[in-house]
């Protein structure tokens, strides 16, 4: 895709991490990668979860808004993750801020394009989990944690919003673009240790 | 390390939490008419009670909202989490 115009001359919060990133990756039985998906789309929504107006979102965006923590609810490009009992983040490829914003009308809520607040790293490969467990407090073991799941919590000292987004196993990890370098190089530095023999 | 059940995210690590104080303070009906001393009262003094007490938590780096806890001063158990729309099990204090 060809930027043009004022697109051009942005700059992901983890552009000047690309190259280390890709250098941390790691290959084989305990493969781990990482690397930032930049500029996604993010619209917080925020409306009482029983009211007529959630409806109308829940059909501007295709797909119902999650009623319980941890749950995701996805419709093509499009994915909605719970934030809280009445907010919601719709992830997406481009901009639909305007479609819920309609929906909404003048009822009581929020439609707002939070899209430069976080950005996006994904994690992937069957040692991933093992470096989040270097510091997340979650239980992230299949049994309780999957794909389709996404929770907020910290990774590190970082608050992110943990997504699991395949068996792999993926994870999207989205913090504040302040955050972000600091965050960057933590899990770097958590993968370097798969890139050598197991120590046991 | 306690393991606090949020009302809606469910059990979390202490430090996903913001401590807020004793629950259950009412903000005076006429704030203008306290004396100097009752509004010290409302402002500054806390129950220190040895056993449950209900105080208010935050799920900071979760759902961000505020909900209650009864929590054993004496042994640190969380003994329950309830909404703030909702009472004090067992009574109020």
């Amino acid at each position: 895709m060809a930027d043009t115009g004022i697109t051009a001359l942005r700059s992901s919060p983890l552009a000047h991490l690309a190259d280390r990133m890709r250098a941390a990756a790691v290959t084989g039985a305990r493969g781990v990668t990482l690397r930032e998906l930049p500029f996604l789309h993010m619209v917080n929504v925020r409306v009482d979860p029983s009211s007529a107006a959630a409806g109308r979102i829940e059909t501007a965006l295709g797909a119902p808004l999650p009623r319980r923590c941890g749950d995701t609810t996805a419709s093509g490009p499009r994915t909605v993750l719970w934030l809280g009992p009445d907010e919601w983040l719709v992830l997406s490829r481009s901009d639909e801020a305007a479609a819920s914003r309609e929906a909404l009308g003048q009822d009581p809520g929020s439609v707002v394009d939070v899209s430069a607040n976080r950005t996006t790293l994904e994690l992937s490969g069957p040692s991933a989990r093992q470096v989040l467990e270097k510091g997340c407090p979650l239980d992230l073991h299949p049994r309780s944690f999957g794909p389709g799941r996404a929770v907020s919590t910290t990774v590190g000292p970082v608050a992110v919003l943990l997504w699991q987004t395949d068996d792999a196993p993926t994870y999207r990890l989205l913090p504040r673009s302040s955050f972000a370098d600091y965050l960057g190089r933590w899990i770097v530095d958590a993968m370097s240790e798969f890139g050598g023999p197991e120590v046991l | 390390m306690l393991l606090i059940t949020c009302p809606w995210c469910g059990p979390r690590d202490e430090t996903e939490y913001h401590y807020g104080g004793q629950a259950h303070v009412p903000h005076p009906e006429a704030p203008s008419d306290l004396t100097d001393e009752q509004w010290a009262a409302y402002v500054f003094f806390r129950d220190n009670p040895k056993g449950p007490f209900a105080e208010r938590w935050m799920h900071a780096t979760g759902c961000r909202r505020w909900f209650n806890v009864l929590r054993d001063t004496a042994t640190h158990e969380v003994l329950t989490t309830y909404r703030l729309d909702e009472p004090r099990p067992g009574g109020t204090r």
